[in-house]
């Protein structure tokens, strides 16, 4: 298969990257973000006493990727660009956090995740700088990071007037594990840390991996295998939606939506499972393509379970969504108005939800979903009614799509041999659209082919920002709802 | 009404009725099973692929506590010395008896000792604090699977609960990252005496394949002893409700 067939990733020569002036490389990104681009990847490299800052925008509508850079000088400053654009708030925080690189004026410049290479390692956990409002009526409720439920650790700090939210501050970085050193740090493939950037899109994130290696290393994979993974993408988006909506039932005490939702999803991941032998899809995905292919003996086995699955959930969603106790709940719930997010530059499922039609899948497509064709599902809402039912609608259009998907699978093979041998003074950038939302992958070599840089960005980090905007004015009880309707991910935040 | 009524029905009884009985897919990678005299002694193509060191040589052993069950190793070697089983009972009560050395084939007799204190104060009711110190995710969606229908941990009185002060014990996933060491150590110490330790996954019990990360601080381990290890990435429902329920002697 031509690599050049997908869209969703790019190999790009070092040397082939406008390198402009300080000054006219913020100058174009706010032209061009005006425009009609947006910002996927903005990082620095450090190189001797400098920073090469990188800027990757995403041209949606023609399905193409604009990389610029521009020489910082090390603990510099310069005026920011979030003051601009909004969308760049998270980048510019993690800008400066990574590299001690100020941006001047920036309105919110916070901590992102006290990563263990952190600029200032004299900041600490301890002293994040909370927002406050004074006043005698304001109170504060402050919640983890351990919290309530088996889930990942943050710190929620809601500043209420009686049951309503001003504000929501949340803190995060507890689950820093350091995943972008450990890439570069080992001279071969990883796609088991991949797997375990966010356990919950491992599928997700191990596709990006594998395919921004693969276009560094110069390896094409199979019809076959492209289809299996895309099947299997799809999959790990049936199974967390479905587990997610069971959620939300039981956040708005629906026990039946949460028993049949729950039960359902575990003829999912075992249909996972029962490809690969891991119910999260662990170990299935390789650079050089699938380990373990789709035999033609199980594929009437697969789509059966699939057809239940759709059948159970059509009911039950039908009967949910028409309940007046639960849509009471959901209506007109932590609403993020499109013009909103997409000034704060949501993305993914949530932003589908305000209206915002960003999908991978469809802006960038591989060569499968250029051919198979998946909809784009938008809503225009932005309640978390919105992000429930769009849950909904696209489990049954990932259905309909694996079955497609399985009617199309090729005989040529599974995996083809792969080499660690990365181009030199490359950049690979890969974009794959998890359930989550658009997860980007970046990778740099040197002049050697060693692997000095690897950028990950989880959807998460674009859109916890979006949850706190969600529950302002919404009462305080209602959080557990807002923040499932979201699902974000604490560790791809973290890293 | 009708239409609930319905589709109630329809969903019949899910629950594993044996929770010690289900057999997994013949791909599901379980306790591995070695066979050292069929390791060539100049061959290191295990060792080369595992992402974990979880595999040292002379003689082969196979250490559970760093595994993924990713099964790199046994497409590695040509010579079939490892093999990957879909037996899911692998937890632990000590940390060695993870390290699978040869053919020894009652692993689930040796593994899993029935703790006499902790069976007479907890084995009619065990209730979990988790903490996730760096956890992906995956441990703690199997985690919270554990108490769905399919499963039903809590009909066996072992079931998670919302503050520590609740808790008899401590569930820990993850590797321990540094930015967690605190919280952990606070979790813990709100924990009322006895309180057990249980570890979850390859992160939590060696560090996984996050060994070399910086980030971490794991000196909570040093000088508390765990309980009970369930390795895996993420261990399956069933690996974690059986080893519970062996530790208890049930």
């Amino acid at each position: 298969m031509n690599v050049s067939e997908n869209k969703n990733v790019h190999l790009i020569k070092l040397n082939d990257i406008p390198c402009f002036d300080r000054d006219d490389f913020l100058a174009q990104l706010i032209i061009r973000c005006r425009m009609d681009k947006r910002v996927v990847a903005y990082f620095g490299v450090p190189e001797k006493s400098r920073v090469k800052v990188y800027a990757v925008l995403a041209d949606d509508e023609r399905g193409g990727v604009h990389v610029s850079s521009a020489f910082f000088p090390e603990k510099g400053s310069y005026s920011c660009l979030t003051h601009h654009l909004p969308s760049f708030h998270m980048f510019e925080r993690e800008l400066f956090e990574q590299t001690g690189i100020l941006p001047e004026g920036h309105p919110w410049l916070k901590p992102v995740r006290y990563c263990h290479d952190r600029a200032d390692r004299k900041s600490s956990m301890a002293g994040y700088p909370f927002y406050t409002i004074p006043g005698e009526e304001v109170h504060e409720v402050a919640v983890g990071p351990v919290h309530a439920g088996v889930i990942e650790p943050g710190h929620f700090r809601f500043m209420c007037n009686g049951e309503k939210v001003y504000h929501l501050e949340i803190q995060l970085g507890y689950q820093h594990r350091g995943v972008e050193e450990l890439f570069p740090a080992h001279a071969r493939f990883m796609p088991h840390l991949a797997e375990s950037i966010a356990g919950d899109t491992a599928i997700g994130h191990n596709l990006a991996y594998c395919q921004a290696m693969e276009a560094l290393a110069d390896i094409e994979v199979t019809e076959n295998a492209m289809l299996i993974r895309d099947i299997a993408l799809e999959l790990e988006r049936i199974a967390v939606h479905i587990n997610d909506l069971a959620a939300i039932a039981s956040d708005v005490a629906y026990l039946l939506g949460n028993a049949v939702l729950g039960a359902v999803r575990t003829l999912v991941i075992n249909t996972t499972q029962a490809v690969c032998g891991n119910r999260f899809g662990k170990g299935l995905i390789r650079p050089g393509g699938v380990l373990f292919n789709i035999d033609k003996a199980d594929r009437p086995e697969i789509k059966k379970t699939l057809k239940r699955v759709k059948d159970t959930v059509r009911d039950m969603c039908g009967i949910m969504f028409s309940s007046p106790t639960v849509l009471s709940r959901l209506e007109k719930t932590g609403v993020v108005e499109m013009e909103t997010a997409h000034r704060i530059g949501l993305v993914g499922m949530s932003a589908r939800a305000s209206g915002l039609g960003l999908d991978i899948r469809s802006d960038f497509p591989d060569k499968v979903y250029g051919e198979l064709q998946i909809p784009k599902i938008v809503l225009p809402n932005g309640d978390v009614y919105s992000r429930a039912r769009i849950r909904f609608l696209e489990i049954l259009s990932s259905i309909e799509f694996i079955e497609k998907a399985l009617d199309g699978l090729r005989e040529d093979g599974t995996m083809r041999e792969a080499e660690y041998k990365l181009e030199k003074e490359s950049m690979a950038i890969s974009l794959t659209e998890g359930w989550r939302g658009e997860i980007v992958h970046v990778g740099l070599t040197d002049e050697d082919g060693k692997l000095v840089r690897y950028k990950v960005k989880d959807p998460s980090f674009n859109n916890w920002f979006g949850l706190s905007l969600a529950v302002r004015n919404n009462g305080v009880s209602d959080f557990p709802l807002c923040n499932k309707s979201f699902n974000l991910s604490y560790c791809g935040h973290d890293l | 009404m009708l239409r609930i009524i319905k589709m109630r029905i329809r969903q019949g009884f899910q629950t594993i009725r044996d929770i010690r009985k289900p057999v997994l897919t013949e791909k599901f990678r379980g306790l591995p099973v070695l066979d050292p005299e069929k390791c060539e002694k100049n061959c290191k193509a295990c060792r080369e692929v595992c992402p974990a060191k979880a595999i040292t040589q002379k003689p082969l052993k196979l250490d559970m506590g760093k595994c993924t069950f990713c099964g790199d190793c046994q497409r590695a070697c040509k010579e079939g010395a490892i093999r990957f089983t879909n037996n899911y009972k692998t937890a632990a009560t000590r940390s060695d008896s993870l390290v699978i050395e040869s053919g020894k084939q009652n692993y689930e007799e040796y593994a899993v000792k029935v703790n006499r204190e902790i069976k007479k104060m907890f084995a009619r009711s065990l209730k979990f604090r988790q903490v996730s110190a760096g956890g992906c995710n995956a441990c703690e969606m199997e985690l919270n699977a554990c108490s769905n229908v399919n499963f039903d941990m809590a009909r066996f009185g072992i079931e998670f609960v919302a503050s520590p002060r609740h808790a008899d014990g401590l569930v820990i996933t993850g590797p321990l990252t540094e930015n967690m060491a605190d919280a952990l150590k606070d979790t813990y110490s709100s924990i009322p005496e006895p309180r057990i330790i249980i570890l979850v996954g390859a992160c939590a019990i060696s560090a996984g394949i996050f060994a070399d990360s910086s980030a971490l601080d794991r000196k909570f381990l040093d000088d508390r002893k765990p309980d009970l290890f369930i390795p895996g990435c993420p261990p399956h429902p069933l690996t974690f409700i059986n080893g519970v329920l062996g530790l208890l002697g049930r």
